[in-house]
């Protein structure tokens, strides 16, 4: 398994990456908090750190730290748009009860 | 599933704590809200794709108020009761307002600020923009998804204390919480990344639909001052329409035309204008309502001639703000272009011409000033790493509030620049719980006992709810003097109270020294003093809840099983206020696990309570 991104959400992050000027790729990570116990992070990358696992999809590199790797193997990463609101959006197969808004999850 | 953006390294917000903020570029002519969204500045558009918003607001007798679009297509049917152009009248007086006999409005005079009589009252200019900034928040959180810490709001670089005033109150009275408020030349300059680049003076051209100004900026340490500025308030995209339109007068020997006529044409020279910016030729063919035909041919070069004056008339200005800047063209290291008049190629060129160099023109002028207010509340909010920051200054100590237990729960780091704005939601403790005491302080510690008390208010009001589901909204404001504002809201209600405070009141160097090496040393022990805390503080919520549930309940349960739960809570009643952190944790887990069951039956019958009396018929099913 590994971790994908969807040939939109990679358009858009080589977008964003190029329009930011520097940066390895893109860290997907999670953290505790959030009322459902752990949430999603989403950040650009500057230095690789020692745990760090890095994937390639449709010419991203994606890092994630191996603690996070292990509650987001199997996630696809998608951009999506509802409404006047964009942003990326997760898909995380060990993900199993998320808060009514989305933004926390339990494994 | 919520949509997620990208952080900087490190910056990742916790749920539900997004910083959005946008940067607001409230124009006599048009309006617009950007944000930063993934490292890049984009402008906010509405439902129809479309980013500015016209600003003109529209009153109706029965109070209803359109805004944008719907009150422009209205400005010549309802003339007296549809603002146009408010930003004129902010913070002026009649007598200020030169032109104010000419205008289709109602003028009444109120001390410090003309107000204006409309059918469905009278309206000072403050809540007519209140009424532009509402439209353009309710955008920027439909858009992003959530409610904003802040906003920066543009101002000309003119504007007196009194029009600045005016422009925060209106921004208050449409919720927004202005961050700061930001001289659109600065806006400009910054959305080309110049407070990045060298030191040194910078021009800004701003050409718009009705005015003109230029204003000469000095780059110094990251921060920009204003040298000066000049410009004419009646000089701007309108005009050269205007003499286009002329010119088809002249030249289609045209009879005086009637007002439909006369309409048709200034939008037909218009788009004329418009075409030639990419075109070197625009055809204007027109079919007039009085029986004559209009074909004509205008090249750029006649369009060029035909408004020749008009350009002069932008560079006069020019070289006066230079000369009152003590300047020559030549020393200027950069022009930015503002104003969607600026497209047109014989400005670019006259511009060029005038410093020497190719003017900054590849952002979209129309946007580029409330891209720029983007960028600076994005940086404000608190979204961009340490070293982006500008050189401004600093917060010495961190400030925070104290929750359940004397903790001190930090709001705004110490070593965050100022101006900076944080929110954080709090909620209620006890059942029923209807005021909240807000204690305020400052310092490094986990206690506070340690920490300097710095003002202490209530909130009150908060609609009896359950424990855990009030939201209040506490926000910490520190502006460009220092000054510190607290604002605790509760949101279902709206009930908000304020206290504003100078943090750096009596506080001398040797004193904010001893405090943060103080945090240092005693970082240990005031981790685990607030596990401590935060133990004995969940210990003691969760026995009040247990207690409340055997009050209410306790017939569930029978005598063997009441006694064991009553063994329990006295078990974690012992250790709370003596054990350290592991027991009372233990005990903790123990009360939990053995009112599990009880917990479940207290649920069924709650069900039972609600669906008694009940047709299954009456009964939806709802989607979660």
């Amino acid at each position: 398994m590994a971790i994908t991104l969807t040939d939109k959400a990679a358009e858009r992050v080589r977008k964003f990456i190029a329009q930011r000027g520097k940066g390895l790729g893109l860290r997907l990570g999670v953290r505790t908090s959030g009322c459902s116990g752990l949430a999603y992070t989403l950040e650009f990358v500057d230095e690789l750190g020692d745990d760090d696992t890095t994937f390639d999809s449709n010419g991203v590199t994606v890092i994630v730290d191996a603690k996070s790797y292990a509650m987001l193997d199997g996630t696809v990463l998608d951009y999506a748009r509802e409404g006047l609101n964009e942003g990326f959006k997760f898909t995380n197969p060990n993900a199993k009860e998320t808060c009514g808004c989305g933004e926390s999850f339990k494994v | 599933m919520a949509l997620l953006q990208i952080a900087e390294p490190g910056l990742s917000a916790a749920p539900h704590q997004h910083r959005l903020a946008v940067g607001i570029d409230l124009g006599t002519t048009n309006s617009l809200v950007a944000t930063v969204q993934s490292a890049m500045s984009v402008v906010l558009n509405d439902e129809d794709g479309r980013a500015l918003l016209p600003s003109v607001v529209r009153y109706l007798p029965d109070g209803t108020t359109y805004v944008g679009y719907p009150a422009q297509a209205m400005q010549s049917a309802d003339p007296h009761n549809t603002i146009v152009s408010v930003k004129r009248f902010m913070g002026r007086g009649v007598k200020d307002i030169p032109d104010a006999e000419r205008m289709p409005y109602q003028f009444v005079d109120a001390p410090g600020m003309v107000q204006l009589k409309t059918v469905a009252g009278v309206k000072s200019p403050v809540e007519v923009s209140a009424e532009i900034l509402r439209v353009l928040r309710e955008r920027a959180e439909h858009a992003l998804g959530g409610e904003l810490v802040g906003a920066v709001i543009t101002v000309p670089a003119y504007f007196d204390d009194a029009q600045r005033q005016a422009t925060k109150d209106a921004a208050r009275l449409a919720g927004l919480n202005v961050l700061r408020l930001l001289n659109e030349p600065t806006a400009a300059a910054v959305a080309y990344g110049l407070d990045n680049a060298a030191e040194g003076v910078y021009a800004v051209f701003d050409l718009g639909g009705g005015t003109f100004d230029i204003s000469i900026l000095k780059l110094s340490k990251g921060v920009f001052e204003v040298l000066a500025t000049n410009g004419d308030s009646a000089l701007g995209g309108d005009d050269f329409d205007q003499r286009v339109f002329c010119w088809i007068l002249e030249q289609a020997k045209l009879p005086p035309l009637g007002p439909h006529d006369s309409r048709t044409l200034l939008t037909k020279a218009r788009e004329a204008k418009e075409w030639l910016t990419e075109h070197p030729e625009a055809n204007i063919t027109a079919l007039l309502d009085c029986g004559m035909a209009v074909d004509l041919t205008l090249t750029s070069t006649t369009f060029a001639e035909i408004t020749q004056h008009l350009v002069s008339k932008t560079l006069q200005p020019t070289r006066k703000a230079l000369r009152d800047a003590g300047l020559g063209p030549e020393e200027v290291k950069g022009v930015v272009m503002v104003g969607g008049s600026t497209r047109m190629p014989n400005i670019q060129k006259a511009v060029g011409d005038y410093f020497g160099q190719e003017p900054l023109n590849n952002l979209d002028p129309d946007k580029v000033v409330a891209l720029g207010a983007a960028i600076q509340a994005n940086v404000l909010a608190g979204n961009r790493g340490e070293d982006d920051w500008l050189l401004l200054d600093v917060i010495p100590l961190s400030l925070g509030i104290e929750t359940m237990g004397g903790l001190v729960e930090k709001i705004i780091p110490r070593n965050s620049t100022i101006p900076v704005a944080r929110a954080q939601e709090f909620t209620t403790y006890k059942d029923g719980q209807t005021a909240m005491s807000m204690h305020v302080v400052q310092g490094e510690r986990e206690l506070v006992a340690e920490c300097r008390s710095l003002a202490k208010f209530e909130l009150r009001g908060i609609p009896p709810m359950v424990a855990g589901a009030a939201r209040v909204r506490v926000t910490f404001q520190v502006d460009a003097d220092g000054l510190l504002s607290v604002t605790a809201r509760e949101k279902s209600t709206g009930v908000e109270t304020t206290v504003a405070v100078k943090p750096s009141y009596g506080l001398s160097d040797e004193e904010i020294t001893r405090m943060l090496t103080e945090s240092r040393e005693h970082a240990k022990d005031d981790m685990a003093a607030r596990m401590l805390r935060e133990n004995q503080v969940e210990a003691r919520r969760l026995l009040d809840a247990v207690q409340a549930a055997l009050d209410e309940d306790g017939s569930l349960l029978d005598d063997r099983e009441r006694a064991a739960i009553g063994q329990l809570m006295d078990a974690l009643r012992a250790v709370t206020e003596t054990g350290d952190s592991p027991t009372i944790k233990q005990a903790l887990e123990a009360l939990n696990r053995g009112t599990e069951s009880f917990a479940a039956r207290r649920m069924d019958r709650s069900v039972q309570k609600a669906l008694s009396g009940h047709k299954l018929s009456e009964l939806e099913v709802g989607e979660g």
